[in-house]
């Protein structure tokens, strides 16, 4: 590991600044993942600057009703928080089924969204890797590529974003607060992450020393009725292979409206729009899941290893909306 | 239990393990963590090519670091007196076998300086392409002159081929195993320290006269000069039975830093690379029966991986010779040498592969039969071992297989796969039989001394890798002392005390233990010979060698096991949960009712692993294993593991070993994936025939 200065601060506009003139400086919150990725080499900031007392550490309401949830709450906080767990409770499931209880007692809101693929190569600095090094190639497109990504990804990289939160939080039309060098913005969360492209190694659209302050979460009533599935090779303490989070509103057997949104599939967490099209004003009913899941996945294109993943997608949307179909009524 | 035993009374008791106490307080040292005055810390180079050489290697910036005190490569390191094993005779040139063999080292005041300095070492080569594609029809596979442990290569009894093909049924078909690396909690671990021509090794071993003797002739020492302490062991599962190159790379860093500790514990990166790791395989298993569903053949052709720079040969098809009654067995290796690391023992090497394909084949036939698939086993069963035609000194198979039955509930369970669903999930049961060799392991002696003060202790440098050695031994001298548990003190683990085999093959119990017995009898005797019957003031003991077991050679002698097992599955997603698995086995007398138990337990989450979750994925074009780490390559959780119904039947087998045990620390690994995998099978109606089996091959 290299070695890095650490600073603490409790002025944003000061941090900011600071960063601004550091450009190989890095923000860190909880450290469960840039830590790691430092102690392999693939991140090697030469300045860490601790954001944890300079963003808020609370959930508050919103002056048109929804939530503002600060980068600095943890994971676990998140989770447990009671206006999460009834008007949101697609994000404290997802929360709860990500990583162990040890690390969502560390990680924060801000770097759950903002940790790195899983991706075996981008984690071992001794093969290529666009993302890790751009120009050096994608190991990964003719390797091992069973958890990677089926939907929007480009010859340079395939990677999946891992956070199941992000997943939950795209479905409910999350907003993403920062404060960078040119101020404050709102980003629609489907905004912040981007897809590959020629430029991998750019997880985000956020500028360098932007800083995430606060996730914003509409009022939206129908978000109570909204699940999180997530499947795994085990029960427990694995990154997904494919996850659901989805929200609907049904009256009298049809769909007013409806969120999908889906993790492991691509470079970003997906929302799954056409679907939610699709859906719109039809009955319930499985086989209109099924057509649904189908129209969003048409454009899936799969690896060598990971086929699997389109079935699997299908199966746990139609699931998911099913079970919520029923729990709504 | 805390209570005092009677005397007489320890050995089967459930007596918790002396050391527990230590070890929940974290007072017990391990390997790394024996405090010496000044140590500095290693941290090694590795090769990131699989194949070829180093060309040049610059360490000016590395060893302009501060605190970096010397860094280690081929050019200045202590010339080994003996080169033959390619795996240890590191850095004797700068010729590459395999990816992330060691290269090199960098010695410093602290881990953080050696591991940063580490990164600066620029490091050049001249690569080969490397070949590390392990398939079954490559057409340079080789048949290697012997197994491991010494089992022959091929064997054939009658006319399996001829058999098969005139069978009324018949089931051919392929099995894989993945390669899956050991693992154990504990990282290797080694403190190497010099002192003019002796060396002291802290390690992390299941075997200090392994280690010792390994070490010694490649630094041209006689044994006494290589002094190895290793109290205690945060487990092995084999691959710290044979030692690696990691410790010799300790013991090279420290010949420059004469008198310094040198500390080295590998990263669980490493240990993918370095430490050994079961061997992938191919399995070509082919059974037939009459109409009645009674063996016409049996027969296992294995293809599995070695390392160009040396060869293991896993025994994966030596328990198809002896499982069940046919006149018909036939069994073949071939080995595909590859640019790779060096395969090596992991928990029942052989059985646990072998007995996978055997008896998920096993319960496919039966199916094919329209036969039970426990009832085909127990129509199966030999009256003598087909393979040498011996009586089995005891066979608890069948039992294993009723009991079992019972146990679990298979009776009355519905032969159709797909038969039973609770909502989503698809339910279903499977079963299949366990065996393990009863090894012994020459080479022991122990000493027991008794002190007037009524108490007593036994020295044997045998190891203690979480099995409870520390504590059996002393039930077994106790018992035979006829004293209190108590008054027993043990020491082990270290090669100041007397010779002992190492901790591998299940052996340890009755090679250490039958040593025990016999140095409490050369002890009594002399007592009563020299001392009249009393203990003198000052003590007395007395030393003896492991005696030669009078009934070798007369029996077959095995331990058994049958495992059945619930397995869900989700329909939509391939996800497998198994919420319970009873396994009953016949394993001899059973000396401590726990620390079997967890043994047992352990074992057969370790199936349950096998067959649900470990693989480790090695990459072709660059000859590593790149899920290297714990968050990607899985084993169970918490959660995985359901219900664990553990038990075993009373067997008394008094040809065995004097103390009528058989080994237990790899048995319940053997068979539990194929239970696994028949079940799976039950629930959905799907075949998989290649761990491990995850959703994307149920997903449909
Ligand atoms: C073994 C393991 C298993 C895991 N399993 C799962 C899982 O199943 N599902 C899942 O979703 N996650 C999982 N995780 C990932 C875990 O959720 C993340 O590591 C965690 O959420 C990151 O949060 P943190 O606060 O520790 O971020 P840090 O590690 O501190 O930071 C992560 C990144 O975010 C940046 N950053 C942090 N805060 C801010 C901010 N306010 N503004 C701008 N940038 C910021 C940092 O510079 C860094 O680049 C797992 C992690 C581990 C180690
Ligand atoms: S998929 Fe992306 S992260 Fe993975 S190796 Fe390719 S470029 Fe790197």
């Amino acid at each position: 590991m290299k070695p890095y200065r650490y600073e603490r601060s409790e002025d944003v506009s000061g941090t900011i600044s600071t960063i601004a003139e550091e450009p190989e400086g890095a923000f860190l919150a909880g450290g469960t993942n840039i830590v790691d990725l430092m102690k392999l080499g693939v991140m090697s900031p030469d300045m860490l600057v601790d954001v944890r007392r300079l963003t808020p550490d609370d959930v508050e309401e919103t002056e048109d009703g929804g939530v503002r949830i600060g980068a600095a709450v943890t994971n676990s906080d998140l989770a447990a928080e009671r206006t999460i767990r009834s008007r949101y409770p697609a994000i404290s499931e997802a929360l709860l089924s990500g990583a162990s209880a040890q690390l969502r007692n560390m990680a924060t809101t801000g770097g759950n969204l903002l940790q790195r693929t899983r991706c075996v190569y981008f984690q071992d600095t001794t093969t290529p890797c666009n993302k890790r090094e751009p120009g050096s190639g994608c190991s990964a497109i003719e390797g091992h590529n069973k958890n990677h990504a089926i939907l929007g990804a480009s010859e340079h990289c395939v990677a999946t974003h891992p956070s199941d939160m992000a997943v939950a939080m795209t479905a409910l039309d999350a907003f993403v607060v920062t404060h960078g060098p040119d101020g404050e913005r709102r980003i629609p969360i489907e905004e912040l992450h981007r897809l590959p492209g020629s430029e991998p190694e750019r997880d985000t659209i956020l500028e360098h020393g932007e800083l995430i302050t606060a996730v914003e979460l509409p009022p939206t009533a129908f978000f109570s009725n909204s699940k999180y599935r997530k499947v795994r090779e085990r029960a427990s303490y694995a990154f997904a292979l494919v996850s659901v989070a989805a929200a609907m509103d049904v009256e009298d057997g049809v769909i007013r409206d409806v969120r999908i949104a889906l993790g492991g599939v691509a470079h970003k967490p997906w929302r799954a729009t056409k679907a939610e099209e699709a859906l719109r004003g039809e009955p319930v009913s499985e086989a209109n899941f099924r057509a649904a899941a189908e129209i969003e996945l048409e454009d899936a294109e799969p690896l060598s290893g990971n086929a699997y993943k389109i079935p699997l997608a299908r199966n746990v949307i139609v699931r998911t909306l099913s079970d919520l179909s029923e729990e709504g009524r | 239990m805390t209570a005092t035993q009677a005397p007489g009374k320890a050995v089967g008791a459930p007596i918790s393990r002396v050391e527990g106490g230590l070890k929940v307080r974290g007072a017990a040292t391990y390997a790394y963590e024996h405090r010496l005055h000044e140590p500095v810390y290693l941290y090694p180079l590795q090769s990131t090519i699989a194949n070829g050489r180093v060309t040049k290697i610059d360490a000016s910036r590395a060893e302009a670091e501060p605190g970096v005190v010397v860094v280690l490569t081929h050019e200045n390191a202590p010339k080994l007196a003996s080169t033959d094993d390619k795996e240890l005779a590191i850095l004797q040139s700068g010729d590459i076998g395999f990816r992330g063999q060691f290269i090199g080292a960098v010695i410093a005041d602290t881990f953080e300086t050696a591991r940063y300095a580490a990164s600066l070492v620029e490091i050049e080569y001249d690569e080969n392409e490397p070949d590390a594609d392990f398939r079954a029809d490559r057409d340079d596979l080789y048949t290697p002159e012997q197994l491991n442990a010494g089992f022959e290569t091929d064997t054939s009894v009658g006319d399996a081929d001829g058999a098969f093909d005139s069978a009324a049924h018949k089931l051919a078909a392929t099995y894989t195993t993945p390669r899956e690396h050991n693992n154990p909690m504990e990282p290797h671990a080694t403190i190497a320290v010099w002192d003019e021509d002796e060396l002291t090794l802290y390690e992390s071993t299941q075997g200090v006269f392994w280690t010792q003797k390994t070490l010694a002739p490649l630094f041209g020492l006689d044994a006494g000069k290589v002094h190895v302490i290793s109290p205690h062991v945060g487990g092995g599962f084999g691959s710290k039975g044979l030692p690696h190159a990691n410790v010799v790379l300790a013991a090279m860093g420290a010949m420059l830093v004469p008198e310094r500790p040198v500390k080295f514990a590998l990263t669980r990166h490493m240990m993918f690379t370095v430490a050994g790791y079961r061997t992938p395989t191919i399995q070509r298993v082919r059974l037939a029966a009459d109409e009645n569903g009674k063996l016409s053949a049996v027969s296992n052709d294995v293809v599995e991986q070695t390392s160009k720079i040396k060869e293991f040969a896993e025994q994966t098809a030596t328990s198809a010779r002896m499982m069940y009654d046919s006149p018909n067995i036939k069994t073949t290796h071939r080995l595909a040498a590859l640019d790779v690391s060096v395969p090596s023992w992991l928990r029942a090497p052989g059985e646990a592969p072998g007995i996978f394909a055997l008896e998920c084949a096993m319960d496919e036939l039966a199916i094919e039969c329209g036969l039970d698939p426990v009832e085909f086993r127990i129509m199966n069963e030999p009256e003598n071992d087909p393979e040498s035609g011996l009586p089995f000194s005891s066979r608890g198979l069948v039992e294993c297989l009723r009991e079992g039955a019972e146990r679990f509930g298979w009776n009355g369970r519905h032969p159709t796969p797909r038969s039973e669903r609770d909502g989503r999930w698809l339910v279903g049961s499977g079963v299949a039989s366990s065996v393990y060799p009863v090894y012994s392991m020459g080479g022991n002696a122990a000493t027991v001394r008794a002190n007037s003060d009524g108490k007593y202790e036994v020295e044997i440098g045998a190891a203690d890798i979480g099995t409870g050695t520390w504590t059996v031994l002393g039930q077994i001298a106790a018992d035979e002392l006829g004293v209190p548990f108590e008054d027993v003190e043990m020491k082990i683990g270290d090669t100041t005390l007397p010779n002992a085999s190492g901790a591998g093959g299940s052996s340890g119990i009755t090679s250490w233990g039958s040593t025990v017995v016999e140095a409490v009898r050369s002890l009594r005797e002399k007592i009563e010979a020299d001392h009249g019957g009393n203990i003198p003031e000052e003590g007395v003991e007395a030393t003896a060698k492991m005696p030669k077991n009078p009934h070798s050679g007369d029996f077959a002698m095995y331990a058994f096991g049958a495992h059945f097992v619930e397995a869900r599955v989700d329909e939509d997603t391939g996800e497998v949960r198994v919420p319970r698995m009873t396994s009953v086995f016949a394993a001899g007398n059973i000396m401590n009712a726990k620390t079997a138990r967890s043994q047992f337990m352990g074992g057969m989450v370790m199936g349950l692993s096998a067959a649900l979750h470990e693989e480790s994925v090695l990459d072709t074009r660059f000859g590593h294993v790149v899920n290297h780490d714990l968050a990607e390559y899985h084993i169970p959780t918490n959660a995985d593991v359901g219900e664990m119904d553990v038990s075993w039947i009373e067997e008394d087998d008094p040809y065995v070993n004097p103390m009528g045990s058989k080994g237990i620390g790899e048995i319940g690994i053997v068979g539990s994936a194929a239970a696994v995998a028949n079940a799976v099978y039950h629930a959905t109606g799907v075949r998989v025939r290649e761990l491990p089996i995850t959703p994307d091959k149920l997903i449909s």
